[in-house]
């Protein structure tokens, strides 16, 4: 594989926009990064877009529509929430294969103000034979709610353990104008907050939302060419496991097991370890999902994550600490329009490499290595590694 | 005439779940492949954990498990009455469930989680809804054994 580049971002603050189309809002993202990128739609060789709720609706031909239809080739990704990471990959794909020297990869979402409970996945005609709230729930939040679960009951960590999570989330979020959400939370807010799956309160669970990210990627000799002596990131992992078989899988979706594998290659491909990691963008779509998460990408050991979250004295996730997590805000407060969020976070993660203006609240001090971690039910799982 | 016959014929409850099997009293069954992996999908087509190709043999499910983890859901889809306790069970032979949790309160399971935890649990079934051509489905759930 040849080096591939971050050569341009863009993104628009995630929100609601009731008044415009998928394709109007990944076609925002996309000249924001062309431009950033020094770059016009010309310019680029292979297009991948990145979207779940539209994705029969050829989303990615109707974002050329709007900016410039140059009939390259297109390609439309869906994989549940990982969708937008996945069309970075194919993106990278695409260049370290040397097959193409610039691409762009755009995730767009628009999910209005439908719940993120899931899909229902039972394919029987007959609503009587709906098993949700009969057999249990097989929605998103039973699912996380139970990954919290489990991690109570192994290390007897608690509910407050966790709504400190969601504090510290919502605290960065108010120094990202990117955000959905920028309001601080007490711990005494998230606990009493209503609760909508044991342990996850309201404030524990990301909201839903529209938003659209794009990325331009770029090989080596391109990088030479166009980046006028800029500095860009380089992205030195790009991998994207499944879920192997585990013991209850097929049952109750495992988020953890593909997560440990996809971090190890990471960390093996790009020749570092946790400990070199200045910033992570993980996938924290309840805040149970970010605990369990801390252990699977080892930025704490194992039964470790509730004293990683208290601990302080430079060691916590919070901006400042040695290993701060989410400082966009996260899934939480941040927003997580579906296919979007793993663009957004290529785009945060090389914002604090290139101390871009759109980080200045928040920029993460001498940060030299980037990881950004997303998780789709059903499942799949991307971690890119950025370096400088 | 003849259609009416067939309808009074089989007019039956039915299973929720094709794993759900109502005679000769109500169980759940799995397909086991060789390697030890236990599927809840009676017409399983291979063994994802070793590859192996089915058809498997059909095994009967214990009625008794263990609770793995569970969680209280309070925010479902209309018409889903909630507070309720949905629960992970691992049964013996070495599947696990996913099963309203019965005859437990959802504020105390809240309250003390850990008395929740490998809590040993039985199969009970109840008629959950009627279907379009008339008749009952039946629903699996689990609750404290009684003994
Ligand atoms: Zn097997």
């Amino acid at each position: 594989m040849r080096n591939v580049y971050v050569l341009g971002t863009g993104m628009i603050k995630f929100g609601r926009y009731p008044d415009r189309t998928v394709p109007q809002l990944g076609a925002e993202a996309a000249i924001i990064a062309l431009k950033d990128a020094g770059l016009s739609i010309k310019d680029i060789e292979f297009f991948v877009s990145g979207n779940l709720l539209q994705a029969s609706a050829m989303v990615g031909q109707r974002i050329l529509q709007q900016i410039g239809q140059t009939g390259i080739p297109v390609v439309n990704v869906t994989n549940a929430c990982a969708t937008g990471s996945t069309a970075v990959r194919e993106a990278y794909m695409a260049i370290g294969s040397g097959m193409y020297d610039i691409a762009l990869a755009v995730g767009c979402e628009q999910m209005g103000k439908a719940g993120l409970l899931g899909a229902n996945r039972d394919g029987v005609t007959d609503p009587a034979y709906n098993t949700e709230g009969k057999l249990g729930s097989g929605l998103m939040p039973a699912v996380f709610g139970q990954a919290g679960i489990e991690h109570m009951r192994k290390y007897g960590t608690t509910l407050e353990h966790m709504a400190k999570i969601s504090v510290k989330s919502h605290q960065h979020a108010t120094k990202n104008p990117f955000s959905q959400y920028r309001n601080e939370v007490t711990l005494g807010d998230v606990m009493q907050s209503r609760m909508i799956a044991y342990p996850n309160t309201l404030y524990m669970c990301c909201p839903t939302g529209d938003g659209a990210a794009a990325a331009v990627l770029v090989s080596e000799d391109k990088l030479r060419q166009l980046a006028a002596g800029r500095k860009r990131p380089k992205i030195a992992a790009s991998v994207l496991t499944s879920d192997p078989w585990t013991e209850r899988d097929l049952t109750w979706p495992d988020v953890s097991t593909l997560t440990r594998s996809a971090a190890k290659q990471a960390y093996e491909t790009a020749g570092i370890g946790p400990k070199d990691v200045s910033l992570t963008e993980l996938h924290d779509c309840f805040a149970t999902a970010e605990l369990v998460h801390y252990e699977n990408l080892q930025l704490c050991g194992d039964g470790e994550a509730a004293k990683f979250i208290e601990e302080g004295g430079g060691k916590h996730p919070d901006l400042g600490g040695h290993a701060p997590v989410n400082v966009s805000g996260g899934l939480l407060s941040k927003g997580h329009p579906l296919g979007a969020t793993g663009v957004a976070n290529i785009c945060e993660v090389t914002w604090h490499l290139t101390r871009d203006d759109r980080a200045k609240e928040r920029q993460v001090p001498d940060a030299k290595v980037g990881m950004a971690h997303v998780i789709g039910l059903g499942s799949a799982c991307t971690i890119h590694i950025l370096t400088m | 005439m003849a259609q009416e016959a067939q309808i009074v014929t089989d007019s039956g409850p039915r299973p929720i779940v094709p794993y759900l099997k109502l005679e000769p009293k109500p169980h759940l069954i799995g397909s086991k492949c060789a390697c030890g992996a236990v599927y809840l999908d009676p017409k399983r087509v291979a063994c994802s954990k070793c590859g192996a190709s089915g058809p498997f043999p059909t095994v009967d499910l214990s009625e008794r498990g263990k609770v793995y983890v569970f969680s209280v859901i309070h925010q479902s889809f209309p018409g889903i009455k909630t507070p309720y306790v949905t629960a992970i069970v691992d049964l013996p032979e070495g599947v696990s469930v996913r099963t309203n949790l019965l005859d437990v309160d959802p504020e105390q399971a809240q309250k003390e989680p850990h008395k929740i935890f490998g809590m040993p649990v039985e199969m009970v079934t109840q008629v959950a809804s009627k279907d379009r051509e008339g008749h009952d489905v039946i629903a699996f759930s689990f609750r404290p054994t009684r003994n």
